[in-house]
This record gives structure tokens, C-alpha cells and sequence, in this order.
């Protein structure tokens, strides 16, 4: 099981996922410079917090053309995983592999603080590690993290059950109160229709160990390496 | 010359700052007239904020060596010894001239500025800490320079990607027209990756690398060397433009360079921009340096080499490379998208010179620069002022007529009141070391592969330092290192930002003088040698000077970082414990100002044994897990401690203590402010082991209460004089500061 963490110019989280998954997890992972187009190696690819290139033009909307995304498509079509977390949801929503979009936050202001989330679909390779209606504890640190879709977006990824997390108190109610960007609905991530790609705002390697936040953040990454060592096809490729 | 220079004169030489004198002996030290370009160079080296010409001579006293320091004072930051292979680099410095005329980008590049001097050490930054002062919070020009500041500091370091661990934010009128931005950085370093600014090795490359030159920022050092008065405003242009993610890819292409063995010296190019680097760098090496400034990469045409010399444009560096070498630092910055480009060689010759298009533009003695700006010893007056301030007694006030009423107007100013609004808006946790989040007493990270932690803290009441400046800078440091110690640490060494009105008053020059004189006392008292720092002179607008305020900013280690201990109580059952002398003032106080809008009277004692002793105690009692929370008793006293460790933890506890039976007015008891006093809580199993702990260190001590319940109650010989509701207490302490700025 091998693990990609794609380094863009201004990325940040990236020594925290590779620390997580092989100092805490101990599976395999190497880093992937952003102009690498050649994902042969790997099964789950994971695109970090920070800034690419700044967030200048739009959060994200840089990186969303950049050679390693154009060959996600190509790597999900046969069987690779995509995790983006905080700046990696904002690039793959900018790169339309997933629907909907991120704006600035509503109070006009950076938040770094914890959330919690509600698990809404725990049917998916990053969630079956996790319970329907668990609550989990997550921080978030963003300034443009307010999620929207259209009234049809919205329509369809309720049909599909792409909603995974929405923000919620931490007795799991889904309240405005639990909001911390403004996001509708209180979405803090949602999965591609395939079920082969995965954005989320907070950040779960941040999550990952007893002393630091809490553990929480490790069950999307427990939910991967379950699904890849059960899809045996996948694993053998 | 080039023909398009304007002719120097003294008139020239005035209108750049320079003084008549100063003029005279560039000329002598020359044997000429400089050029236009060589006049830059000068007024921007030998301005106060390079040259440290009015502080140096009282700096001198300041204790900067011990056996763990492995850079002192002189270089882009210090350095102190982690143990093992690792240390540990820190610097804090001021960015208040530009903050005060654009808040956002003046704050901004302040954490850039600060961020550069950590990594040009060979160090990953991986904490910076912020300390503010502001106006009247209720004045909306102070809000919208809050507003600029802490969004503009947050945009820097949230998009560099480094973790906000404190600083603080107080407020007085005083400040009103020069508020104070302080940035610190802290990084980590291997031993032996640590660089220098130096330009070693004649014949060796010097290289340009970084953003592009621009005409902002020109004489910024020279403006940070004045007062301000009323067209402040116009000085906009001076303020440089941040570019958080240049400097992130700077960050990451030196790291990476310095890696290949190719790098001999590197320089930030901060204020004086290149006119400082190539100066100062070949001047501590012994060397000289010879630069074509044509081939400096510009963001704007037509440039004269007076201007790049001087641009203070941000994110770029200087380095100096190993001869032979050039190709793998040009590979390095090319692959993050950065201009790395040959501008000259180190030469033997111990000279500046600078060529414009192949034209010698300056040729100037690198020591003449970079050492050998006059060094002045203005004369000093204690103010008049004094006499009055220390005659005032607060006791000659009335009480406040409800002590609950007073605790809550007391945790709602915004001065008490807790400042997540501001923190909230920073990163605190990129790294995932942040082990104690701001919001306790100082910030603890961990360090990965190691058992070992790191605290940090920035502290000082200008209040004290005002009535007393040599007591209220020892008080800065005694509670710099009291944070530390309460969080578990032990104090390694300390940054200072002096930031005061103008040295050439007697009154400010007494007070600075004083204020080093405090600082040193307490360094040598408490062993915390001073690795760096910086001063910050003419904080004055329209002759209305700065309350006097020399932040300290600090750095310690936890032996083992499991061992460490947070400002909040833990759990109900848990015994509390008062450290520290009972002898506490009005004079300074928040109380006074709160309710009097007073700053004045007499302040507490400060024994820097009983302090030392106090500290050593708390640090041996949470190394032996004892403790379950420590707070030192700060602004408002001992109440307001109380009452933070009651609701600023993750789960509130209420508390009942007994403060005894007292002769003092119960205002001064509750309220009183004095140095090296800490609440603590105990656990049930450690209270025997805590007790021989406290008289093995013969600390003044008590148990004075109890956590539990759903209130704070403080009773005085029996009876309750606070009763309140932990909701009541939480809701004050909570809102206070944000009703000022949302």
C-alpha cells in the first residue's frame, strides 16, 4: 500500500501527512513533486493543506491545472484513491473532480479552531472505518473554506450520498452554531460520484495522535488501507 | 558618478538623516565627498536602526554568553544548545513604524522579516509569537489598526505555514499614535547546519536570490530612525509589500541549497537591504565585496544603483557560494521557481565597491559601514514625572464596593480578557508539534524524534516599566521566565524588543537606560543569558511618546515534554496552592486603571531569589507530574488568576479558596499585582511529595483552596467576599476583548 503526498509550490501539510502516515501509521509513503505526471507507483494519493502558489488568484485554482492533477482522472480510473485535504479540497474542486466550490469564509476572517464532524456516509473507502451518525473531532485552519453548490449540485449529491461530513456540535447536532465558515449546509466534505475521490476542509493528520488533537483524523486513513488490502486486484496490479 | 546623480551636499547629508558631524567624518574617513549612492549607503547603515549608535554603550552590560549558547548577539538570530545534535534559534524584532502607517502590510512583512533571520540560520521556523499594544481599544482608529494588524499578521504566517504559539496584546493611550508590532520566530536547527552571514573565501560568488528588486521600502530603516507627526501618512510609499509565498518557496530553496554543501555564507536582506548584506556580511569576514548592480533582478525599470542598493523590498536573500559550486544553487532556486543570480564576488580588498553598467558607483571600506558609525552617549535625566508617580498611593482611593463586581469588570477589560478573537485567526498548529495552544502561559511544542519540548513566551507591563523601568524590565524577564517555568520549562535564553520615544530626550534615553540596567540584573540573577534582540527608538508621534516597553521574548526546554503543564485546573478534588510573597501593590495595577484610569504609585518588591526559588520549585514539582495546572498571577492578581484557571481550559472547574485572614484592604488582596507568585493545583496522590518539595526549595507558600463546584468562591477569615457563577465569570473573561473589535 503505497501512499503519494503531492508537494505544490507553498503546499504545508505535507511533512505532517508523510509524519502521520509512516511515523504513526507505518505504511509506506514518499512525497510527489507537483510537475510529476507518473503515478504508477502509488495507490492512494493525498493533496495536502497550504497555499499553492500563494492562492493568489483563487484558492486553489493554480495547482488545479498542474500536471499531477491532469493525471488524477488516469489514476483513479484504475483504482488509485484521492484524499485533499483544506488547499487539496480547494484544488480539486478548482480541477472539477469534484463538484461545488470554496469561498471566502463568511466572517471575512482566517479560522483555526476545532470541529467536529458528523459522519454522513460511512460507506465509502475513506469512511467504513467510521459508524453513520459518528461525531468526530477534527481542527480546521482555513480563511476560504465556505462550501457551495447549486441548487442541482446539491440536489444530486444528497441523491448520491456524496455528502460525507458536515460541521456539527459536539453532541452531533448538525446547528448554525457548529458552522465555522459559512459553508451550506454545513458541508465539510463531500466524495466524487466513484467514490474514488475525497475533499474534506479539516485537516486530519492533525488528528492523528493522542496529544495532538486527538485521534480521529487516523480513521479516514484506517478506512483506506482496509479497502486497499481487501481489494486484492487492486493491491496485486 | 553618474551624470543623472544629484550633486551631495550637507543639505543632501541632513535630508538623509545624517547629522552635520556624522557628514564631517564621512568625508575624513573617505578623504572625499561620497557619491550620491555612497551618501545612501551610509545614511541607511549608520541610521539608529542599524547602527544601534544611541543604545550600544548601554547594551554592553547585558550577560550573552553561557555554555549552551552557540550564537550570541551579532548574527541574523541566536542560537542555544537543545542537547543532542539539535538547537534552537529565536529572534524577536520590531515592525511598528510600518504598522502604524499600513497595518496589514506593515505587520505582514514584520513576520516576514523575522521569519528570513530564522531560516538564514540554517533553521525551519517552526513557531512565531506576536506582541501588540495599541491605543484605547474603544477609539475606532484602534480597531481598524487591530483589525489590519492581526489579519495581516495571520495572512503571513498562515500561507508561509508556521504556527502562531502567543505573544500578548495590551492597550494604553500612550500608544495611540504609535502602536507596537513586535514579531518572534523560533527555529529549529541541526548543529551542524547552522550558517552565518558571512562572506568567506576571496574569489567566491556572491548571488542574488529571491524576489525582485523594487523601488518599495527605500529608507525604511532611515524612517524607523524618526518620530512621526502629522503627515505620517505620506510615508505609505516607504512600507514594503509582503509575498507570503515567495518567501515560503525561499524558505524551502535555501533549506534545500544550504543542503548541498554549496552554500559558505547567507544574508537576509532586511532593512538597508543590499547595502547592509554586502557590507556587513564581508565585514565580519574579514573580506570585501565587489558588486555589478545592474545585474540585480528588478521588478521595475530604470532603477539608479542608489535605489537597489537601498530598496528594502521583501523575501531575498544574499548568499555567498562556494567557488565551482554555482550550478547546484542556480538547480536549487530553479526548481522553485526563484531568480539565483551571480551579482559579484567576495575580494580581499576590504571594500564595498558597486558598479553600475561596469561604472564604480561606490567604493566605500566595509568596516566603515558596518562598523563604524559613531556610537553616542547622550546624556540621560530621570523625569520629573517620577517623583509624582511614586508618590501617589492607590490605597488613598476607595475600594471597590463589590469585590465580585470588580473581578468582572477586571476580566472583561481587554487587556485580561482572552484573546482567541486574535488567535483564532492564526494557524497555531501547522507542524503538529503544538502540544499547549496559545491561551496558557506560554506555548509548548514538542520536538519530533526526541522526548524533549520546547516553551515560548513574550512578556512585559509597560506600566511597571513606566513607573519603574529598572524594577518593571526585571519584573518582564522574572515573568517571561515564571511563563516558562509554569509550563514546565527552564529558561534557555531570552530576545529583546526595546521599543521606547526618542534617545535624544534625556527622559527616554534615562528610561531605556534604566531598563537595561533591569534586564541585566535579572539575566544574571535568574542565569538566562540574552542570544539577540533589537531596539526600537522614536516611538514617539507628536512628541508623545510610548509608555517604555521592553518585550522580552523567551525560549526553554522540557527535559521531557510529557512533563508539561497547562494554566487551567484539571479536576474537581484537586488542592490549590499559592507560591510566592504575599507583599502585592495597587501601584500599576489594572485594578487602578480600570477603575480610575490611573497609571501610578509604588510596585511590589521584585527578589530575584525568592523568584528563582518560586521557579525552581514549580518546575520540580510538574517534572515530578504533581501538578495538575500552574498560572502565574498577573495583571488583576491573584482573583483574576483564579478566576482564568476556573474557565480557560477545555472543561470549566469552579474553585473555593480561603485567602485567610488579612490586615491589608481585601481590594489589595484580591487584586494586588506583584511578582513571582503562582497558583497551582495538586493532585490528591502528589500533595505529601509537593510538600516537602516546596520547603526543600524554601518557597513562601499556602494551600489556600480547593477545585470543584460550578463557582468561584473566595472567602477572606471565613467570609465570602466573591461568589460568582462560573457562566458569569466565563462570559465576561470570554467577551471582553471582542466587544471592541466584531
Amino acid at each position: 500500500m503505497n501512499f503519494g503526498v503531492v508537494i505544490f509550490p507553498g503546499t504545508w501539510s505535507d511533512c505532517d501527512f508523510h509524519y502521520v502516515i509512516s511515523e504513526v501509521l507505518h505504511q509506506p509513503v514518499r512525497y510527489v513533486w507537483h510537475r510529476d505526471a507518473n503515478l504508477a507507483d502509488f495507490d492512494c494519493l493525498i493533496l495536502p493543506g497550504g497555499f499553492s502558489y500563494g492562492d493568489y488568484l483563487r484558492a486553489g485554482a493554480v495547482a488545479g491545472r498542474s500536471p499531477v492533477v491532469e493525471a488524477l482522472p488516469e489514476f483513479t480510473a484504475r483504482g488509485g484513491l484521492v484524499l485533499g485535504s483544506c488547499n487539496g479540497f480547494q484544488i480539486l474542486c478548482e480541477a472539477k473532480l469534484l463538484p461545488g466550490a470554496l469561498m471566502r469564509n463568511e466572517c471575512l476572517q482566517y479560522r483555526c479552531q476545532s470541529t467536529h464532524l458528523l459522519v454522513e456516509n460511512a460507506d465509502t473507502p475513506f469512511t467504513r472505518a467510521m459508524r453513520h451518525g459518528q461525531v468526530l473531532k477534527m481542527p480546521i485552519s482555513h480563511g476560504e473554506g465556505k462550501y457551495y453548490a447549486d441548487a442541482e449540485t446539491l440536489r444530486r449529491l444528497r441523491a448520491k450520498n456524496q455528502i460525507v461530513f458536515r460541521y456539527c456540535t459536539e453532541d452531533g447536532r448538525v446547528a448554525k452554531e457548529a458552522n465555522p465558515n459559512g459553508s451550506i449546509d454545513n458541508i465539510a466534505g463531500v466524495i466524487n460520484e466513484e467514490g474514488t475521490v475525497l475533499g474534506l476542509m479539516p485537516h486530519p493528520e492533525r488528528a492523528a495522535e493522542a496529544a495532538v488533537g486527538g485521534t480521529d483524523g487516523t480513521l479516514i486513513l484506517h478506512s483506506i488501507l482496509g479497502t486497499l488490502v481487501e481489494d486484492g486486484s487492486f493491491l496485486k496490479r | 558618478m553618474t551624470a543623472a546623480e544629484p550633486k551631495v551636499t550637507l543639505e543632501l547629508a541632513l535630508a538623509h538623516g545624517l547629522t552635520a558631524e556624522e557628514y564631517d567624518r564621512i568625508i575624513r574617513r573617505l578623504g572625499r565627498e561620497p557619491t550620491f549612492t555612497e551618501l545612501g549607503l551610509f545614511s541607511s547603515l549608520w541610521s539608529e536602526h542599524c547602527a544601534y549608535k544611541h543604545s550600544r554603550v548601554f547594551l554592553r552590560g547585558l550577560p550573552t554568553r553561557a555554555p549552551h549558547v552557540l550564537q550570541g548577539p551579532g548574527e541574523n538570530a541566536g542560537i542555544v544548545d537543545l542537547g543532542g545534535d539539535l538547537a534552537l534559534t529565536f529572534k524577536i524584532e520590531s515592525h511598528n513604524h510600518p504598522s502604524f502607517i499600513e497595518p496589514f502590510q506593515g505587520a505582514a512583512t514584520g513576520v516576514g522579516g523575522i521569519l528570513r533571520d530564522i531560516f538564514t540560520m540554517g533553521a525551519r521556523p517552526i513557531a512565531v509569537l506576536d506582541s501588540l499594544r495599541f491605543g484605547d481599544p474603544a477609539d475606532p482608529r484602534t480597531r481598524r489598526l487591530i483589525e489590519g494588524v492581526v489579519s495581516g499578521i495571520g495572512w503571513y504566517g498562515n500561507c508561509f505555514g508556521v504556527p502562531n504559539l502567543g505573544g500578548e496584546v495590551a492597550f494604553a493611550p500612550e500608544y495611540a499614535g504609535n502602536p507596537l508590532v513586535n514579531a518572534m520566530a523560533v527555529g529549529l536547527v541541526r548543529k551542524q547546519g547552522i550558517f552565518r552571514a558571512r562572506a568567506d573565501g576571496v574569489g567566491n560568488p556572491v548571488f542574488y536570490v529571491g524576489a525582485k528588486t523594487g523601488r518599495d521600502g527605500i529608507h525604511g530603516a532611515t524612517m524607523a530612525s524618526a518620530t512621526f507627526d502629522e503627515t505620517a501618512e505620506e510615508r505609505r510609499p516607504t512600507v514594503q509589500v509582503g509575498d507570503p509565498f515567495t518567501e515560503k518557496l525561499l524558505l524551502e530553496a535555501c533549506l534545500e541549497a544550504m543542503a548541498t554543501g554549496a552554500i559558505v555564507g547567507i544574508q537576509d536582506m532586511g532593512a538597508a537591504g543590499l547595502a547592509c548584506a554586502c557590507s556587513e556580511m564581508p565585514a565580519r569576514s574579514g573580506t570585501g565585496m565587489e558588486i555589478e548592480a545592474s545585474r540585480v533582478p528588478q521588478r521595475e525599470a530604470g532603477m539608479t544603483p542608489y535605489e537597489i542598493m537601498l530598496s528594502e523590498s521583501q523575501e531575498r536573500m544574499l548568499l555567498v557560494a562556494a567557488r565551482g559550486r554555482e550550478e547546484d544553487v542556480r538547480r536549487v532556486f530553479a526548481k522553485w521557481e526563484l531568480d539565483a543570480v551571480p551579482i559579484g564576488t567576495v575580494t580581499d580588498d576590504g571594500l564595498l565597491r558597486v558598479r553600475f553598467h561596469g561604472e564604480v558607483v561606490a567604493e566605500v571600506p566595509v568596516k566603515a559601514l558596518a562598523d563604524e558609525a559613531p556610537v553616542y552617549e547622550k546624556p540621560t535625566a530621570r523625569p520629573v514625572w517620577q517623583d509624582a508617580l511614586e508618590a501617589f498611593d492607590p490605597l488613598s482611593l476607595p475600594a471597590p464596593p463589590d469585590a465580585g463586581d470588580a473581578l468582572l469588570a477586571l476580566l472583561e477589560s481587554p487587556a485580561i480578557a482572552s484573546k482567541e478573537w486574535v488567535y483564532r485567526q492564526y494557524d497555531q498548529q501547522v507542524g503538529t508539534n503544538s502540544l499547549v495552544l496559545p491561551g496558557s502561559d506560554a506555548g509548548v511544542l514538542r520536538i519530533k524524534g526526541t522526548r524533549i519540548g520546547v516553551a515560548v513566551t513574550t512578556d512585559c507591563n509597560a506600566r511597571f516599566v513606566y513607573l519603574d523601568p529598572r524594577a518593571g524590565a526585571a519584573m518582564a524577564v522574572a515573568e517571561a521566565a515564571r511563563n516558562l517555568s509554569v509550563s514546565g520549562a527552564r529558561p534557555l535564553g531570552l530576545t529583546d524588543c526595546l521599543n521606547f520615544g526618542s534617545p535624544e530626550r534625556p527622559e527616554i534615553l534615562w528610561q531605556f537606560k534604566e531598563a537595561v540596567a533591569g534586564l541585566t540584573e535579572a539575566c544574571r540573577a535568574l542565569e538566562i543569558p540574552v542570544v539577540g534582540g533589537n531596539v526600537s527608538f522614536y516611538n514617539e508621534t507628536l512628541g508623545q511618546a510610548i509608555l517604555p516597553t521592553p518585550i522580552v521574548g523567551m525560549a526553554g526546554i522540557l527535559d521531557d515534554v510529557e512533563a508539561r503543564c497547562t494554566q487551567w485546573f484539571a479536576a474537581p478534588g484537586d488542592r490549590i496552592a499559592l507560591l510566592g510573597p504575599d507583599t502585592v501593590s495597587l501601584g500599576g495595577s489594572e485594578l487602578l486603571w480600570v477603575r480610575h484610569r490611573k497609571v501610578a504609585g509604588r510596585l511590589a518588591p521584585l527578589d530575584l531569589q525568592v523568584e528563582r526559588a518560586v521557579q525552581e520549585a514549580c518546575r520540580a514539582a510538574i517534572g515530578a507530574r504533581l501538578v495538575a495546572s500552574a498560572h502565574d498571577c498577573a495583571e488583576g492578581g491573584l482573583a483574576v488568576a483564579l478566576a482564568e484557571a476556573c474557565v480557560s481550559g477545555p472543561r470549566r472547574q469552579g474553585a473555593e479558596v480561603e485567602l485567610g485572614p488579612s490586615a491589608a484592604r481585601l481590594d489589595l488582596t484580591l487584586f494586588g499585582e506583584g511578582p513571582s507568585r503562582v497558583v497551582v493545583s495538586v493532585k490528591a496522590e502528589g500533595v505529601r511529595h509537593f510538600e516537602q518539595l516546596m520547603s526543600e526549595f524554601r518557597v513562601p507558600w499556602r494551600w489556600i483552596g480547593r477545585v470543584g463546584g460550578e463557582r468561584l468562591i473566595m472567602k477572606a477569615g471565613g467570609a465570602s467576599v466573591v461568589d460568582l457563577d462560573l457562566d458569569r465569570i466565563a462570559s465576561a473573561w470570554r467577551g471582553g476583548f471582542e466587544r471592541y473589535v466584531s
